[in-house]
């Protein structure tokens, strides 16, 4: 197959090369003829429809929402327009959304839609959520972040850090994105207002050798934990994974050991949010997901899409720019949510 | 994971073909599937509806034309759609009467805003211009000196104190004019949409410097959110364009869409990857095929362009078509692909490949080409100008020689011959009157000519060519498949 391909290439790209070398002059632009269109596409952008604004949705008596809420068998088109409207616009994506919408109208249990799509969903999310903190004796244990860029992995760290040093827990945080600039005066600066200890390097180290120094501090003052900060990634370029899934074998080696390595994700991500979580889950092993930024207007329903596929749960929620804000994951609240009741 | 929009309509369209005009039942049941498309591709759900809608109405009643399945001619009409509605009218920046330009960027946190703002300054740098940054993100830790890293990087200086965000703009705004720079680019806080302070906050920045544009940063793998952060940025800061960054992420990125969907200002600029020289304008038609999964050919083109040398392409090409195509020349053009990049990644540029192809184009890492090269170095001149005289101990030799197997070495042969067979017919003669070459070629010359409006037919006669050659040579690809099995260290790459 190998070959093929590259004859695939080969072919195409000598084909594109002569065609460009034998054209003389450029060809002449044709203007295409123009279809009336709107300029603006959605000019009113409704709230997000909740099941609990059913009433309003269906222009009808607030007592609808009242049968719907009793209504059992099977719902009619439009009251499955509506869930389904619901699940796409909190990024559930279309595979489950439609799942979910089979079984409802094939549904005839004594349950209203609500009760239904509200179980529907939480069965998807039923994975051990337990965060662990301890290693092996004479093992630093390690918590490892990882992410594409931007969804906010140093700010995590930080949060997570002030909650294991209430916790009554010493820390260590590892800078170990040397590749944004400033990132490591970011974390610094965390360190400082968590009273954490901080291994960092200059810009352009290697992110390996900053963990296991980390490591070896910790080991060495006999810290409880080693939160490592990793450079933001992007999931479809193996060099970056390969130097991600090195960065955690390096974290993993005696005395260090990875506990938990967090794949941080940004709850306005979209349907990307899948493909990233399964590059990291083959490169870092990832244990468990961080969905930050849930303080917006998003609702980060890809999760549900991701904790089913794949089978990585979700641990913790980033609900705010404070310390505080980082709650620990419970699916009947964060499903609540996703359906606005 | 997600299925190209051609992909999907193939399902349907047997139903579809062979009719003058498309019927009302055959449009449902297209435009069902675009809105699928669409939807995977995290283009908003209103934004979604709206779209489908202008869809229906510029194909309903339409004649069928001769040269189009109807399949293809939905998806013509989808694309020329999304290229319209991305396109739209061009924003040309134009440079202020009275300097400084002013550019104000706003978005979400982590969308990439201080980057955006470096690359901005360095394509103003590149026009000629004489950039200012203003680091008014006093929100996040180490953001300024971020931007001042980068700066430093670019040769752009940056302004910043810590007072408080729209007094640092005004200052900073003051001192570009003292310093006569004619760009004014200024970094904000990133904030929620939903945050009344910060929004007001950004308001007050925009109110005191004026700017003569601004623009919404938006990351491409957004989801449905993005109405709502480019509402509510409209709202309060009437945006003059957007910016689309991490478009080198493999989301398709309807979230572009949406933005101008509700916000209906033009895309103006667009990231594509870490490094600073990673931007450029943005280009509604590779948008647009990216959104329904299409394939790239103008950047596959670019990049072309980039890394081959036309004199030696046109060479090996009469010799490909002649059917003298050695080991030598393989050698070269194998290196030429690997400096365009991932194969995976190029195919994924190509349009009209099957899944399988690009499946195992994935899989294919360096470790595999470079087995390949070794085979081919550790034969003779001779060898590899003349293929057909490797027998059994010169295989012998040639496996021992590069350190695989005779098994490999034999794959490679049988895999060259038929690829060598392929090309020869494909050549035939005339290239152009050759039927799967003629539509590449017509879809490559289309796209570079209108860099614009008309879909790439598609490669499908050389890709079923390719796969043509592949089953009817099933020994080979079977040992293939379970030596890839059997050989991996590192766990296949699922995608």
């Amino acid at each position: 197959m190998t070959v093929a391909i590259i004859g695939v290439l080969v072919v195409v790209i000598v084909v594109i090369l002569v065609r460009r070398r034998s054209r003389t002059g450029r060809a002449p632009q044709i203007a295409a003829p123009r279809a009336a269109m709107p300029k603006l596409l959605v000019t009113e952008v409704d709230n997000r429809p909740t099941l609990a604004s059913l009433s309003t949705k269906l222009g009808a008596s607030r007592g609808v929402f009242d049968r719907l809420r009793s209504l059992s068998g099977a719902p009619n088109r439009e009251v499955l327009s509506v869930v389904e409207e619901i699940l796409l616009r909190s990024d559930v994506g279309v595979a489950l959304t439609s799942e979910i919408l089979e079984s409802l109208s094939d549904s005839h249990a004594d349950e209203s839609v609500l009760e239904h799509v509200r179980t529907a969903l939480l069965q998807n999310l039923n994975r051990d959520r337990s965060v662990k903190t301890s290693s092996r004796a004479e093992h630093v244990p390690v918590w490892l972040f990882v992410g594409v860029n931007g969804v906010g992995k140093t700010t995590t760290i930080g949060k997570l850090a002030q909650q294991q040093r209430n916790a009554g827990r010493s820390v260590v945080l590892a800078a170990g994105d040397t590749f944004r600039a400033a990132a490591a005066d970011q974390l610094a600066q965390w360190a400082e207002r968590t009273g954490s200890d901080i291994v960092r390097a200059s810009e352009g180290a290697d992110p390996g050798s900053v963990v296991h120094d980390a490591i070896g501090r910790a080991f060495a003052r006999k810290f409880d934990l080693v939160l490592a900060d990793t450079a933001g990634r992007r999931a479809n370029s193996s060099n970056l994974l390969d130097e991600l899934a090195k960065v955690r074998r390096i974290a993993d080696r005696s005395p260090g050991e990875v506990v938990e390595t967090f794949l941080v994700l940004d709850a306005t991500t979209g349907q990307n949010a899948l493909t990233q979580a399964k590059e990291f889950l083959a490169s870092a092993g990832v244990t468990g997901i961080v969905l930050t930024k849930l303080d917006g207007t998003a609702r980060g329903g890809i999760v549900v899409a991701i904790e089913r596929e794949l089978g990585i749960p979700v641990k913790f929620i980033g609900v705010g720019e404070g310390v505080d804000d980082l709650l620990v994951f419970e699916p009947e609240a964060f499903v609540d949510s996703l359906l606005g009741a | 994971m997600f299925d190209a929009l051609s992909d999907r309509l193939e399902k349907i369209s047997s139903g579809l073909r062979s009719r003058g005009r498309l019927s009302d039942a055959d449009l449902d049941a297209a435009l069902g599937e675009v809105r699928q498309a669409l939807l995977e591709a995290d283009v908003e759900l209103s934004v979604t509806s709206a779209f489908i809608a202008a869809v229906r109405e510029r194909l309903q009643g339409e004649a069928l034309s001769q040269s189009l399945s109807p399949g293809q001619q939905v998806i013509k009409a989808v694309h020329e759609q999304l290229v319209e509605v991305l396109g739209g009218e061009a924003l040309k920046v134009t440079y202020a009467s009275k300097p400084p330009t002013v550019i104000l960027l706003a978005g979400l946190q982590g969308a990439g805003k201080t980057t955006t703002a470096a690359k901005l300054a360095n394509w103003f740098k590149q026009q000629g211009r004489h950039p200012y940054l203003i680091a008014a993100d006093l929100q996040r830790p180490a953001a300024v000196e971020q931007l001042r890293v980068l700066g430093r990087s670019i040769g752009v200086d940056v302004y910043s104190d810590s007072s408080n965000p729209v007094d640092v703009a005004k200052k900073g705004l003051k001192e570009a004019t003292r310093i006569g720079r004619d760009v004014v680019i200024i970094d904000t806080a990133g904030r929620l949409s939903i945050d009344q302070e910060l929004m007001n906050e950004v308001k007050k920045i925009s109110k005191v410097t004026e700017p003569d544009y601004t623009f919404l940063v938006i990351d491409s793998v957004t989801g449905q959110d993005a109405v709502h952060t480019a509402k509510a940025f409209h709202d309060t800061l009437a945006l003059s364009g957007i910016i689309v960054t991490k478009l080198d992420y493999d989301a398709r990125g309807g979230a572009v869409l949406s933005a101008r969907g509700v916000v209906g200002r033009p895309v103006v600029f667009a990231a594509t990857g870490e490094k600073i020289t990673d931007f450029d304008l943005f280009y509604p038609d590779r948008m647009a095929s990216r959104i329904l999964g299409m394939g790239d050919v103008l950047t596959l083109i670019e990049q072309a362009e980039r890394n081959v040398d036309p004199d030696v392409a046109a060479a090996q090409a009469s010799r490909m078509m002649s059917g003298e195509f050695t080991l030598d020349d393989f050698m070269t053009q194998l290196n030429q692909v690997r400096k365009m990049g991932s194969l995976g990644g190029l195919m994924k540029m190509m349009p009209g490949m099957s899944k399988e192809m690009r499946t195992a184009a994935n899989n294919v890492d360096d470790g595999q080409l470079n087995k390949i090269e070794a085979i081919i170095q550790s034969m003779t001149v001779r060898e590899r100008q003349n293929p057909v005289i490797i027998d059994g101990s010169r295989r012998t030799r040639i496996a021992r020689g590069s350190g695989s197997s005779v098994t490999a070495v034999n794959q490679l042969l049988n895999q060259f011959t038929q690829m060598k067979k392929m090309m020869k017919q494909m050549g035939g003669g005339a290239m152009p009157q050759v039927p799967g070459m003629g539509k590449l070629s017509g879809a490559v010359a289309r796209a570079q000519m209108a860099r614009g409006a008309e879909v790439p037919a598609g490669l499908e006669a050389l890709s079923a060519g390719m796969q043509a050659g592949q089953r009817a040579n099933p020994p080979a690809g079977g040992r293939n498949n379970k030596k890839k099995k059997g050989g991996r260290v590192t766990p296949p790459k699922q995608r």
